[in-house]
C-alpha cells in the first residue's frame, strides 16, 4: 500500500467489520473512513462485500464483530430508523422506492420527522424540485410508474429529504442512460458543495475518479488498497490489478 | 325455476347483506392491516372482537351509557392489543410466521379462557341505543342495523383518510411496502407496528360493541367472525385493505341471496334448509384459492 492519503476530520470509521449472512462470511474485517464533507469511492468487483459494507454501516445487516463511528460515538447495533435520524441516509442500489406511494409521499417518508419546522421542510422540497424538475411534475405520480432514472432521482432526493451529513450511495449509475449519468455525477457535485458527505460505491470507475477525493478497493470482503484519487488518476495499474479494468 | 322470487326479499336480503358486509368489513380491515404491514396473521383477531363486547357489556352495566361503551372498549382494547404486540410479537419479528401464528393461537386461547372463567358461559346481551323501526315492505326494520353499516363505513372512511393523508399513515404504507427502506427513512418501524396492531384492535373491539346488540355475547362468539373475515381477507387479497372491504360485501351478499335461492331448490321433493347459506363463503374462498389465489380484488401483483 503506498503512503495513505490524509483525511479531514472523521465523519464516519469502520473498523474490522465482520457481517455473515446466515454462514457465508461476507465482510472481512472492512476498515474506512469517511471525512466531513468528503467524497469517497468504494470500488471493487462484483460481490466483494461493497452492498453489504453500506448496509452493515446503515444498521440494515448485524455485524458480528468491529465497530461503525458516527461523529465519535459508536452506532453499531443501533436499530437503522435512529441510525438515519442522527444522519446517515442511504440511497440501496436498487433504488427501492415505495412503489404504491406518490413521488410527495416519498419525500414526506424522510421529511415528516419530529423538530423540523415547516419552512425548513419547503426550503427543502424547492431544493430537491430545483434539482429535479421532473420529480416536482410528477409529485402526485405512484413512484412506480417513474422511469428507472427517474427512481433514482428520487431515492436520492428522499435521502436528501433526512438533511443527512452523510449519504451512503450504491451504484447510482447502474442502468442508466448516459444523459441520467451525467446528471447523476452533477448532483454528487451539487452535494459535495454543499458539504454532504458520500460513501460512493460504483462500477464506473471513471466516474468515481472524477467524482471522489480518496478511493478504497475492496476484494474478497476487505479493504485492499486505499489511494487518493489524485494519485489513482496518474497511475491506475492497481485499478488494472484488482478490478481488472 | 328462481324467476318467481319476490322482489321485495331481494331488496331486504340485499340490506341485510350490506349490514353485515359492513361489519365484517369492519372486523376484516383491522385483520388486513395487521398482515399487510407485518405478515403476522392474527388468530387472536377473534377474541379482541370477543373482549370488546365484553368490555361494552362492563362499561354499559355501569354507566348505562352505549356510545361511552364503545369509545372506552376501543380504546381499552387497543391498549391491550399494543400491549400484546409488544410483548409477544415484537420479539418474534423476522422468524418464521408459523411462530407467530403459534403466538396468536395461544393469545387467542387465553383471553378466550379468561372470558369463560371471567363472565362465565352464559350469554350476555348489549341492549342497543336506538330502538327505532322502519317498515321496509312486510317487515319492520330496525334502524340500528342501518346505523351499524352507517357507523362501520364511517370508521374505515376514517381509517383510509388517515392512511392517506396523515404523516403516521404514511408512515404505515411505507413500511407495509418495503420494512427495511421504511427503517432507512428513519420511520420507527417496531412502533408503527405497535400502533397498527393497537388500530386493528381496536377496530375488532368497536365491532364486537357495535353487532353485540345482534348476536348473544360469550367466550366463543369469536370464533365465528374472525372465520369469516379471514375468508375475505384471503378472497380480497392478503394485505389488500380495499379488496377486504369489497370481499366481505360480496360474500355477505351472496350468503344473504343464497339464503332465498337454496329454498328454490328441491332435493327429494322438500326445499333446501337456508340454514345451508352458510356454506356460500368457503364456496367463494374454494373458487378464489383454484383460479385467483392472489385475491380477486389485486390489480397487478407488487
Amino acid at each position: 500500500m503506498t503512503s495513505p492519503p490524509t483525511t479531514p476530520e472523521p465523519l464516519v470509521v469502520v473498523e474490522d467489520l465482520h457481517t455473515f449472512y446466515g454462514k457465508s462470511h461476507i465482510l472481512h474485517g472492512v476498515s474506512l473512513s469517511v471525512g466531513r464533507g468528503e467524497v469517497v469511492g468504494l470500488l471493487g468487483r462484483n460481490g466483494v462485500g461493497k452492498s453489504t459494507t453500506l448496509k452493515t454501516i446503515m444498521g440494515l445487516v448485524t455485524s458480528s464483530q468491529g465497530t461503525v463511528l458516527f461523529e465519535g460515538k459508536p452506532v453499531t447495533g443501533m436499530p437503522a430508523h435512529k441510525i438515519a435520524r442522527l444522519g446517515i441516509a442511504y440511497v440501496p442500489e436498487d433504488r427501492r422506492i415505495f412503489k404504491l406511494l406518490t413521488v410527495m409521499e416519498n419525500l414526506r417518508t424522510g421529511l415528516d420527522r419530529s423538530g423540523i419546522a415547516e419552512a425548513r421542510k419547503q426550503e427543502l422540497l424547492g431544493k430537491v424540485f430545483e434539482y429535479f424538475p421532473v420529480l416536482a411534475e410528477r409529485r402526485s405520480q405512484a413512484g412506480g410508474t417513474l422511469s428507472g432514472g427517474e427512481q433514482q432521482m428520487l431515492a436520492i432526493a428522499r435521502a436528501m429529504m433526512l438533511e443527512p451529513k452523510i449519504i451512503l450511495l450504491d451504484e447510482p449509475t447502474e442502468g442508466l442512460m448516459p444523459r441520467m449519468v451525467s446528471q447523476i455525477k452533477e448532483i454528487v457535485a451539487v452535494l459535495h458543495r454543499e458539504g454532504v458527505a458520500i460513501l460512493l460505491v460504483e462500477q464506473n470507475v471513471p466516474l468515481t475518479l472524477e467524482a471522489s477525493q480518496r478511493v478504497y478497493i475492496m476484494e474478497k470482503g476487505a479493504v485492499r488498497h486505499h489511494a487518493a484519487t489524485s494519485e489513482l488518476r496518474v497511475n491506475d495499474a492497481v485499478i488494472h490489478q484488482y478490478l481488472g479494468v | 325455476m328462481f324467476a318467481d322470487i319476490p322482489w321485495d326479499i331481494i331488496v331486504i336480503q340485499t340490506v341485510n347483506g350490506i349490514v353485515t358486509g359492513m361489519i365484517l368489513a369492519l372486523v376484516a380491515s383491522g385483520l388486513t392491516l395487521i398482515f399487510g404491514i407485518m405478515d403476522v396473521v392474527n388468530f387472536a383477531h377473534g377474541e379482541l372482537f370477543m373482549l370488546g363486547a365484553y368490555i361494552g357489556v362492563v362499561v354499559i352495566v355501569t354507566s348505562g351509557s352505549f356510545w361511552l361503551a364503545l369509545v372506552l372498549s376501543t380504546l381499552t382494547v387497543a391498549l391491550i392489543g399494543a400491549a400484546l404486540q409488544v410483548t409477544t410479537l415484537r420479539p418474534l419479528l423476522g422468524r418464521d410466521p408459523l411462530t407467530t401464528i403459534l403466538a396468536t393461537f395461544g393469545i387467542s386461547l387465553v383471553l378466550q379462557n379468561y372470558a369463560l372463567w371471567h363472565f362465565g358461559p352464559v350469554p350476555r346481551k348489549i341492549q342497543e341505543p336506538i330502538t327505532g323501526q322502519f317498515e321496509l315492505f312486510y317487515l319492520v326494520y330496525p334502524w340500528y342495523r342501518v346505523l351499524i353499516a352507517a357507523l362501520s363505513a364511517a370508521i374505515i372512511g376514517g381509517l383510509y383518510l388517515f392512511l392517506k393523508y396523515g404523516t403516521y399513515g404514511i408512515w404505515i404504507r411505507a413500511t407495509t411496502q418495503d420494512r427495511v427502506m421504511a427503517q432507512a427513512m428513519g420511520i420507527p418501524v417496531p412502533w408503527v407496528h405497535t400502533v397498527v396492531f393497537a388500530i386493528g384492535a381496536g377496530m375488532a373491539a368497536a365491532s364486537g360493541v357495535l353487532f353485540g346488540p345482534l348476536i348473544g355475547i360469550n367466550h366463543a362468539m369469536g370464533l365465528d367472525w374472525v372465520l369469516k373475515a379471514f375468508i375475505v381477507v384471503v378472497v380480497g387479497g392478503m394485505g389488500n385493505l380495499g379488496g377486504s372491504i369489497a370481499a366481505s360485501i360480496l360474500v355477505s351478499l351472496l350468503e344473504a341471496y343464497a339464503v332465498i335461492l337454496v329454498g328454490y331448490i328441491y332435493v327429494g321433493g322438500q326445499p333446501l334448509s337456508p340454514a345451508l347459506a352458510v356454506v356460500v363463503p368457503f364456496i367463494v374462498l374454494i373458487v378464489t384459492l383454484l383460479f385467483r389465489p392472489t385475491g380477486l380484488f389485486v390489480p397487478t401483483p407488487k
